[in-house]
């Protein structure tokens, strides 16, 4: 039977060990995949592995990667929307993984949005 | 907390998936109304279309889907299919879901079993934020890379 295993598991605990985890409260940026049934048929599980990939690539600890249902914008998806603490919202849409990597490059690590990939900035925020 | 668990016996031509929680349940009306695709709980929209999907998936193949439920004590959806008919729809990325629901949902507990003729596949998710003791949380990229390779090896 495929488990996981309890090293592995325990590797990654002492890894992590004395280092500040944020993911279960404080963040500094929110990244939401809109995970609706619109979203995975146009191909956001690719761009939230992508997501998942960048962020362990990256060794941080203050981003949280969430999900949500389907923002009602489905000929739009693959959508997500990039909350960087204090600044406004921005909703990205049409991605592929290609995408996601620059804006997690440019918008999740520099705070400088990618004007060509978003639909809005500021209408919407869950703080 | 929510078990989920595939099974597939190629001998006897049946894949059964059954779903099961602990959560508020629904009473006997709502079990009634909830095959309906424009029934739904949510305040956001109007339709409901998960359940209504799965019971015409599973219909297509000459199985069906069955609701237990009991208000304050959960529910229970089991679906049945033929798994050798022509239109049961493929089982698609189970890793890449799993994954999905731990990521939008790290609070609520997973246990996840499959059986797929004999290719057996298992994750509680309570035993790894029991080794992880809070030093990290289960929505961890590495421990969510762990869960993807777990799948990618057994299934």
């Amino acid at each position: 039977m495929a488990k996981l295993r309890v090293e592995d598991l325990k590797r990654i605990k002492d890894t992590m060990a004395g280092t500040v985890n944020l993911r279960g409260g404080e963040y500094r940026v929110k990244i939401t995949v809109h995970m609706g049934t619109c979203g995975i048929a146009a191909g956001a599980r690719p761009i939230m592995s992508r997501f998942l990939e960048k962020i362990e690539e990256a060794g941080v600890t203050d981003i949280i990667l969430t999900s949500s249902g389907c923002a009602g914008l489905c000929n739009h998806e693959p959508m997500i929307t990039v909350e960087v603490k204090e600044l406004a919202p921005v909703k990205y849409v049409n991605l592929d993984p290609e995408k996601a990597s620059k804006i997690f490059d440019e918008h999740v690590m520099n705070n400088n949005p990618v004007p060509e990939y978003a639909l809005s900035i500021g209408s919407e925020t869950t703080y | 907390m929510v078990e989920i668990k595939i099974t597939e016996d190629k001998k006897r031509d049946l894949l059964q998936i059954v779903i099961k929680d602990n959560g508020s349940g629904m009473d006997q009306e709502m079990i009634k109304k909830a095959r309906d695709p424009f029934v739904t709980t949510r305040t956001t929209r109007r339709v409901g279309l998960g359940l209504s999907m799965l019971e015409q998936a599973a219909q297509e193949t000459g199985g069906d889907l069955s609701i237990v439920s009991e208000a304050g004590q959960g529910t229970e959806i089991k679906a049945t299919f033929h798994a050798s008919h022509i239109d049961r729809k493929p089982m698609g990325d189970m890793g890449s879901s799993i994954i999905s629901l731990i990521v939008g949902n790290p609070d609520v507990d997973f246990v996840y079993e499959s059986d797929l003729d004999g290719e057996k596949t298992s994750l509680d998710t309570r035993m790894i934020k029991e080794e992880l003791d809070g030093v990290t949380a289960i929505n961890d990229p590495a421990v969510l890379r762990l869960i993807r390779d777990l799948f990618q090896s057994g299934g």
